[in-house]
């Protein structure tokens, strides 16, 4: 698994379409189709994808907050208790 | 009342004063009608600032006074209008300040059977003809919100079972618009909020939600009003932010739920439709992650396979020498072997030829050979044969001749007989065929004589004649 910064491309993208990305490169990989130096960076690819998701799996935290309008209407938010 | 009792009068009346009176009469009306449901046309109602509401039920003969407090009007399930005929549930009381007796409202109802039920039905096939419920209006939820947004009372259980379904499954940030969910102002309030969720800015300071849930739990069809209200159901199929609605129990429908990009049957459900569960992505990534790796394992073990596969088939080029400096020398032997296997052959077919030609050469000289024996064998027999035939014809001839020359007319004449011969030398055997002077020649033994004949033949033969000429030669007999 690389340790190196996920690439700025993948950190952008969503849960969802990192998920998706990555089943289609493994379905690819698995496959077995394709040049040899394709398929390695397309598991560069994948790893980071994995690790990208990972990250949005593991920083999932519950945080409940209530809308308060404010007298100009405005809407503000405080700790629903 | 034994109190207001004066026990000082005893020929009069009592007196009261107007606040026992009116006290007492409340305290009457109250016992005798503790609970009543009146039916009525509502007239002249009248919302008070304070939230409190007043009108006039009336029927043709007559009218009396109603009082909805604001508490009650909150959760009144209709929204009363001038003309409506309903049909209120409350106590009959008075208000001692007028001592007027009026009702006060507990729950109110359109009046008829279904009345409610068929408004609700015409307010949905107009709106669905406007298209506000189409399919094709339906959205797709995000996968993963980041942030979802809930739109229901801050209290009660709807709320409580939403964010537990949501910590379960996957904690997320939720912002709640705190509105009422039923009776007056709630159907604005809904609205408003659906409208405002969907008017946050995209990274303002309130993070604008990626769902919406419209939530409330379940109760009777007048306490679920305030969501089949137009305000709300414009609001929710305008919603710029996908909606799911989650209004009463699975069997309550409201016209939220047509308007809504999904339905959910409880408040619960609407959670578990707004976010996947998080063990099950872990899980799933988890063998994603493996199936990459081993994928690429896979892809390199395989290739790795290929190489050595295609190594092996490029073969050594010292074997590839020697194979065929094997092959040459194997096919160098065998030409040679051939040619001359090629003569042994032939000549084998020429010994073979002359053999056969020799066998028949002596074949056929056993057979001349046989054929001249025979051929000489033959001869001989017949040789044998015509030799045999010789003799034997020698020896017949010899016999006969003995035989004949024993009886040849010479012998007779040895023995003295005469042969008489005519001219042409034929013999003259009969005395009739002698005629006078005709000349005979006489045969003896010894010789030949003429003579003529003298006489003429008598009846006797005529004995010979003197003969004539001497005695010839005897000739050949033959």
């Amino acid at each position: 698994m690389p340790q190196t910064a996920i690439p700025a491309d993948i950190a952008k993208l969503g849960f969802e379409e990192a998920l998706q990305e990555l089943e289609t490169i493994v379905r690819n990989l698995e496959g077995g189709k394709g040049k040899l130096e394709d398929s390695i960076k397309a598991y560069e690819r994948g790893a980071f994808l994995k690790q990208h998701c990972e990250a949005k799996l593991r920083d999932a935290q519950m945080k409940v907050e209530k809308i308060v309008l404010g007298p100009d209407g405005a809407e503000k938010t405080q700790s629903l208790d | 009342m034994s109190e207001i009792r004066s026990p000082a009068v005893a020929s009069n009346l009592p007196e009261y004063t107007v606040s026992e009176v009116s006290q007492a009469v409340k305290r009457t009306l109250e016992t005798s009608f503790e609970r009543v449901r009146v039916r009525g046309e509502l007239s002249g109602f009248k919302r008070h600032t304070s939230g409190h509401c007043y009108f006039t039920l009336k029927d043709a003969e007559a009218a009396m006074d109603g009082v909805c407090w604001r508490g009650t009007a909150m959760r009144l399930g209709i929204k009363p209008e001038d003309g409506m005929e309903v049909i209120c549930t409350g106590r009959i009381t008075t208000y001692p300040g007028r001592s007027k007796y009026q009702i006060v409202i507990e729950s109110m109802e359109l009046a008829g059977e279904g009345a409610l039920l068929k408004m609700i039905e015409d307010r949905r096939k107009r709106l669905a003809a406007e298209g506000l419920f189409d399919a094709e209006r339906k959205r797709q939820l995000p996968f993963l919100p980041e942030v979802i947004g809930v739109i229901t009372s801050p209290t009660g259980a709807v709320i409580r079972d939403i964010l537990h379904r949501l910590a379960d499954r996957f904690p997320r940030h939720v912002l709640l618009w705190p509105v009422i969910v039923q009776g007056e102002g709630a159907a604005e309030q809904v609205a408003e909020a659906i409208r405002g969720f969907g008017a946050l800015p995209e990274g303002g300071a309130v993070p604008r939600p990626n769902v919406l849930i419209v939530a409330r739990g379940g109760g009777s069809l007048e306490d679920l009003m305030a969501f089949n209200e137009e305000i709300v159901v414009r609001a929710a199929a305008t919603s710029r932010i996908p909606l799911i609605s989650a209004v009463g129990h699975e069997t309550d429908t409201t016209l939220i739920d047509h308007a809504s990009d999904r339905r959910a049957p409880t408040p619960s459900a609407a959670a578990e439709m707004a976010v996947p569960v998080r063990a099950d992505l872990i899980a799933d990534l988890q063998r994603d992650g493996q199936r990459l790796a081993s994928a690429l394992t896979r892809a390199l073990s395989e290739r790795r396979s290929q190489l050595d596969g295609l190594a092996r088939g490029l073969g050594d080029p010292r074997r590839l020498i020697e194979d065929r400096a094997q092959r040459l020398d194997d096919w160098g032997d065998r030409l040679k072997l051939g040619l001359t296997n090629w003569v042994q052959q032939r000549r084998a077919k020429i010994a073979e030829s002359a053999g056969r030609l020799m066998a028949f050469r002596s074949n056929a000289a056993r057979r001349f050979e046989r054929e001249d024996k025979h051929l000489a064998e033959l001869g001989g027999r017949l040789r044998r044969c015509m030799t045999a035939l010789t003799e034997r014809l020698a020896r017949d001839l010899e016999s006969l001749g003995r035989h004949l020359s024993s009886v040849s007319y010479e012998k007779v004449l040895e023995r003295g007989f005469v042969l008489a011969t005519d001219a042409a030398g034929h013999p003259v055997q009969k005395a009739a065929e002698t005629h006078a002077s005709m000349a005979l020649r006489l045969h003896f033994h010894d010789g030949t004589v003429g003579a003529t004949v003298t006489e003429g033949a008598a009846r006797k033969p005529a004995r010979p004649a003197a003969v004539s000429d001497a005695p010839k030669k005897q000739g050949t007999l033959l």
